[in-house]
């Protein structure tokens, strides 16, 4: 069964009258164990493609299956319910708490489950990404890739099915992007999906799979021939 | 989201912004301060007219000359001498086949005076009355007696004395009282060179009565201070003390015809004079102070409604401020209602801070003018009742969570990906 199936997908954004088509008709499939990369230039509707998938927005017309359900009828809170539980973000710009420790912005999303094993959960989540050493530091206390690792870790917390990374390594030295893509490409090894959005090939090319988008379209759908491995990096373990 | 979670999370929102949060509920706290003193005056004045009615003596009438409207006050308050009550009227009301239920009259007339001994001399009010005083007034002696029926009727040159009288006149030279020649001289008109009066006895402190300090006062036999120092033939109150409660009514009607027959009236409106029945008169207060904190009670409404706008104005800037972070919290799970949650948790735990601090400057104002009322020296009781903090705490909840309601919604509803987008 496919984790992600999408078929004809499309999005509008209407506004007074003017209606700009965004998605035009998109149709792929993520199997589980998919490393995917979602390419496109500025415009080209990849975030949005990545906010439908992601649950964060919904599709204008076409389907959404996601592990075999139609998410059509999904409602509001129940898709809220998918964010927190199957699925996980790391964004560009990190979005930790300020005034928050490491280890209570991981457990964020925590707040909204039933889970109750907070402290042992977000400790895993953040010994996963090798920061166990900064738990009780504050969000603005640690460096870039620190940060983008604690969003990791946030977004591995709750044990999601995929995990989507827009632009993780944008706001990153090379270095640091270097050890995100290396960890990336870990959790992917222990069987999760991640979706890759991002407009630089060297980054997309750590990924198993590349969909190119540009206006909407899908331009290409290929797997990556010389696929980038990560080198290993001390922090991770 | 759990409620211990959704508490220590918005405390931690707020204690981040300290002195905003405290600025936000400054409306809250002067609202509710002012809901609690306005409620502990209330109950306070309410002790105090309670306190004088037991002291004063129950199921009193207060007859006047003159007619005045029900419920105004008494026309020798404007300054207009009617002079239609006499010892006659008193008379007639002894008529106990007339008034039956009459267990004690008292005729008074009063008037200002120095009183003189040793070289000292002391401005106070004197009352001419009978000795039926003590029947009809409750009080105790703290020396000797009050004069007595033979003296009373006889004329006796014998006076009683309110306690601070006494005090200034003989505290200084420690004397006693009892047995002293003490000098009147009246400020209107009389003996010139004073009138001699021997102290027969003393009045523990009373304190004041609708007002009026009453241990300031000497009292002296009726005929002398209507003739030798006021130089009048009529009354200027009498008061009738009814034997039950149940007949004040019945007595009011009774003094009425008595005194209709007396001054030959026949219309009640031609009546020359007034029946009060002091429970009325102090209900009337009561109607007044509870209007006055009525009204008082609006005011502080009215600055917990200002506290409210307070709090609804924050709050949107508050959830402005934090549309990233709502964002951020919607894209890894928060649904609507657990946002909404959080910021009426916000909105009510502030107002709910102010409430309490509210309480405590409200208790320590009512209990400062307590401290001032007692000092000054009137039977005034320290009230913050439970249901006014119960009040109070519910009413600042309440005010937090119609406030940011609006606030609270409009955090809900943002869309997840334009509020991780805001900048």
């Amino acid at each position: 069964m496919n984790i992600i199936r999408v078929e004809n997908l499309e999005k509008d954004y209407v506004n007074e009258d003017l209606i700009t088509p965004v998605l035009r008709g998109v149709s792929f499939d993520v199997s589980p164990g998919e490393f995917l990369a979602i390419m496109g230039p500025s415009g080209s509707g990849k975030s949005t493609l990545m906010h439908i998938l992601g649950f964060l927005d919904r599709a204008s017309r076409g389907l959404y299956e996601f592990e075999g359900q139609d998410t059509k009828k999904f409602s509001d809170q129940y898709l809220a319910e998918l964010r927190n539980e199957r699925v996980g973000f790391v964004f560009q710009s990190f979005n930790l708490l300020a005034r928050t420790t490491v280890l209570d912005n991981v457990k964020l999303p925590l707040l909204y489950s039933k889970k109750k094993n907070h402290d042992q959960l977000a400790r895993q989540a953040l010994a996963d990404v090798g920061l166990t050493h900064r738990l009780d530091y504050y969000s603005n206390q640690i460096s870039g890739g620190e940060k983008q690792r604690v969003a990791i870790a946030r977004a591995l917390v709750n044990g999601p099915a995929v995990i989507f990374a827009d632009e993780p390594t944008g706001n990153l030295d090379s270095k640091s992007g270097n050890t995100i893509m290396r960890i990336l490409q870990k959790l992917n090894d222990q069987g999760r999906v991640i979706i890759l959005v991002t407009h630089e090939t060297d980054t997309a090319n750590h990924a198993k799979r590349i969909i190119r988008v540009k206006d909407g379209r899908i331009i290409s759908d290929e797997s990556v021939r010389q696929r980038t491995i990560a080198d290993s990096d001390e922090l991770v373990k | 989201m759990n409620f211990f979670s959704t508490i220590k999370l918005v405390f931690r929102t707020l204690t981040a912004r300290k002195g905003r949060s405290f600025l936000t509920i400054l409306g809250i706290v002067i609202g509710v301060a002012g809901v609690i003193v306005i409620i502990a005056l209330g109950a306070g004045a309410q002790s105090l007219i309670l306190g004088q009615i037991t002291r004063l003596g129950s199921n009193l009438l207060s007859i006047q000359p003159g007619k005045s409207n029900e419920k105004g006050p008494p026309a020798q308050l404007f300054g207009i001498v009617v002079t239609t009550l006499t010892n006659a009227d008193a008379s007639a009301l002894r008529d106990t086949g007339k008034v039956p239920h009459a267990a004690a009259v008292n005729a008074n007339v009063r008037g200002g005076a120095a009183v003189i001994w040793g070289g000292k001399s002391v401005d106070t009010n004197f009352w001419g009355t009978d000795y039926n005083y003590p029947a009809v007034i409750n009080f105790t002696m703290r020396q000797g007696r009050f004069f007595d029926q033979q003296e009373d009727l006889g004329d006796a040159s014998v006076a009683v004395l309110g306690s601070s009288v006494a005090d200034e006149l003989f505290g200084g030279a420690d004397a006693d009282p009892i047995g002293q020649i003490i000098k009147v001289r009246s400020a209107a008109s009389g003996e010139s060179a004073g009138l001699p009066l021997r102290v027969v006895g003393v009045i523990s402190p009373r304190g004041s009565i609708f007002f009026q300090d009453q241990d300031d006062q000497i009292f002296l036999p009726l005929q002398l201070g209507q003739e030798r120092l006021l130089g009048i033939h009529y009354l200027q109150a009498i008061n009738l003390k009814v034997d039950s409660s149940d007949q004040v009514r019945q007595t009011v009607s009774d003094v009425t015809s008595v005194l209709n027959s007396q001054h030959r009236v026949k219309r009640e409106a031609d009546a020359d004079f007034t029946v009060r029945n002091i429970a009325d008169a102090i209900s009337i207060l009561t109607t007044i102070t509870s209007a006055l904190s009525l009204f008082l009670t609006a005011m502080a409404a009215i600055a917990l409604v200002v506290g409210g706008i307070g709090i609804l104005n924050i709050m949107l800037v508050t959830v402005a401020e934090r549309t990233r972070e709502i964002g951020l919290r919607k894209a890894v799970g928060a649904g609507q209602a657990a946002i909404l949650k959080q910021f009426l948790f916000e909105a009510g735990l502030l107002t709910l801070i102010g409430g309490l601090i509210g309480i405590a400057l409200g208790a320590l104002i009512s209990y400062l003018i307590y401290l001032l009322m007692v000092y000054l020296g009137y039977d005034w009781a320290f009230v913050v009742s439970p249901a006014s903090v119960g009040l109070a705490i519910g009413v600042s909840i309440l005010t937090g969570i119609i406030f940011g309601l609006y606030p609270a919604l409009k955090a809900a509803r943002l869309n997840p990906i334009d509020a991780l987008r805001y900048e």
